[in-house]
């Protein structure tokens, strides 16, 4: 089944014209989440300044459904603080590209993973540094 | 540029001259071909069987040993239904392989749970059939190999003359669904020593819904449908006159096309093949080099998911073995059954050439991939691990769960 003729317009823009891919220049967590037996893969990483993510960038193997919604959400999150960025739902990211096919409602629980396991790596990290 | 079709192992489209002939048969000629008592019919009857004796002749068959059906997934379930229904004794050992049409497979999966015996004979990483493993396991039990001609995802071609021989010297029947290899390779029943052949007509630039079984004069088959007792008894239902004058004019126009057609889609092919290699790096071939047909290519390339690249190439009609164009979110079984990594299956390509098809297309393709193919790589997180000398193969990947 295609399920790429279900795409809306947002997502196709956000798959042609990804917004913040690469890695950012002094990360302060990175989250590398899924498979590439299962067809996709996420590296999300963050900067965090005062407590808020002031740039995000994504590398992301996936569907059209995964490309999108990594540049959705490094979109939603830039500007938020930790707290408020681990409030954005997989569902809200789906929202934001005005929906997705329901066979690709996994490819956003994907970016939802890569933000949780990214900022997980922060607070790691920042453990590890307070320890020093 | 206008669309372009490259997915013809799903479907081609009707040729013009194909629907000419059919047309009478969808207008003024609209005779049942079993109504013996007036001229309507007997027309219907005298088109249905020169559309017979087409089909027979392309493969080496007399007319008789031809019945129509509603495509090649019928006759293949006619095929394999109908001889083990009628095979008379204990339920027996049908020998198969893993990358047949579901057709095929689901059929053969359903006798298993009825009590047959089914055994898969091995496979090499082109999708070649073992033909040593073939024939130590044909067991006295054995009543039928069901064998296909040609692979429609990896184009791969079984020596089928060879299982014909096999088949024969053991006394077992062989089936072979030819529906890729027809009009691309030459098949005779005779030669090749078949017993029964599955046909589609769609396959061969021929109309939907029609498709044929050849059964060889004395093979028995159960019929999956009764009524009428139409094609003689093992397959009642009105026939599809007009889609049988189609299925009859491709069958024809298929074989006297056969050599120079192919000739000229194998220049094609090798012209793709050398654009993608000379333009793209880290490609992988799926199938076998040489022996495979010659409108076909099957390409994964490394650290790109296939429906993302089709998704980019959408000028062009493609068809990927990524689970993520699939409903069922599992990648290729075909690429499975041959040992294709998950991780490249997903990356994989179908390039189906067809006689619309030609080498500006062809160039025009080349580009596109090559262009795509290195904008998603550097998108991809695995392309950077390659480049650092990560095994992606061997790294421990999180759990990512498909059934959230």
């Amino acid at each position: 089944m295609d399920a790429w003729d279900e795409y809306t317009e947002k997502v196709m823009d956000h798959y042609e014209h990804p917004r913040n891919v690469g890695i950012v220049e002094n990360p302060s967590g990175i989250g590398v989440v899924g498979n590439p037996a299962c067809g996709d893969v996420m590296k999300l990483s963050i900067e965090v300044k005062d407590g808020i993510i002031v740039d995000a960038r994504f590398k992301t193997f996936g569907c059209g459904a995964a490309i999108a919604t990594s540049s959705m959400v490094t979109e939603m999150i830039k500007g938020k603080s930790l707290e408020e960025a681990l409030r954005v739902s997989n569902k809200a990211v789906a929202e934001s590209l005005g929906g997705l096919p329901k066979v690709k409602m996994h490819c956003s629980v994907l970016a939802e993973d890569a933000l949780k396991a990214a900022i997980d790596d922060y607070y790691k990290k920042q453990k590890q540094e307070n320890k020093k | 540029m206008k669309s372009i079709y490259m997915d013809h192992h799903a479907t081609t489209p009707l040729d013009p001259e194909v629907l000419a002939a059919m047309m009478p048969y969808l207008t003024e000629e609209f005779g049942n071909p079993s109504s013996s008592t007036h001229e309507w019919g007997r027309r219907a009857r005298k088109a249905v069987e020169a559309g017979r004796a087409q089909i027979a002749e392309s493969i080496g068959a007399e007319p008789d040993e031809i019945i129509f059906t509603s495509g090649a997934t019928e006759s293949d379930n006619l095929a394999v239904k109908g001889v083990a229904l009628s095979a008379a004794g204990p339920k027996g050992r049908i020998i198969t392989q893993a990358t047949e049409h579901k057709a095929i497979l689901d059929t053969v999966r359903y006798l298993e749970k009825v009590g047959y015996e089914i055994y898969y004979v091995k496979l090499d990483s082109y999708g070649l059939i073992d033909l040593e493993d073939l024939e130590r396991n044909i067991t006295p039990q054995t009543f039928l190999i069901t064998i296909q001609a040609a692979n429609s995802e990896i184009g791969t071609i079984q020596p089928i003359a060879q299982v014909g021989a096999c088949a024969k010297a053991h006394g077992v029947l062989f089936h072979t669904d030819a529906v890729q290899a027809i009009g691309k390779m030459p098949i005779n029943v005779n030669s090749d020593q078949i017993d029964l052949l599955s046909l589609s007509a769609h396959k061969i630039y021929g109309p939907k819904g029609v498709g044929a079984l050849y059964v060889r004069k004395g093979v028995k088959l159960a019929p999956l449908i009764h009524g009428g007792g139409h094609e003689r008894g093992m397959r009642s239902g009105t026939l599809n006159v007009a889609g049988i004058v189609g299925l009859g004019k491709a069958a024809e126009m298929a074989h006297r096309e056969r050599d120079q057609e192919t000739r000229r889609l194998l220049k094609l092919r090798e012209r793709l093949a050398n654009g993608i290699r000379a333009k793209i790096d880290q490609v992988q071939l799926n199938g076998h080099p040489q022996q495979r047909l010659a409108n076909n290519l099957n390409f994964s390339f490394a650290y790109v998911e296939g429906e993302s690249l089709i998704l980019a190439c959408r000028e062009v009609a493609l068809s990927s073995g990524s689970a993520c164009t699939s409903s069922s979110l599992q990648s290729s079984y075909v690429l499975r059954a041959i040992g294709v990594p998950d991780s490249l299956a997903h990356c994989s390509i179908r390039f189906g050439l067809g006689k619309s098809n030609n080498e500006e297309q062809v160039d025009f393709l080349v580009d596109l991939l090559a262009t795509n193919v290195r904008r998603l790589r550097e998108m991809s997180p695995l392309y950077d691990m390659a480049r650092e000398g990560i095994d992606i193969e061997n790294f421990s990947w999180s759990k990512h769960d498909h059934e959230h």
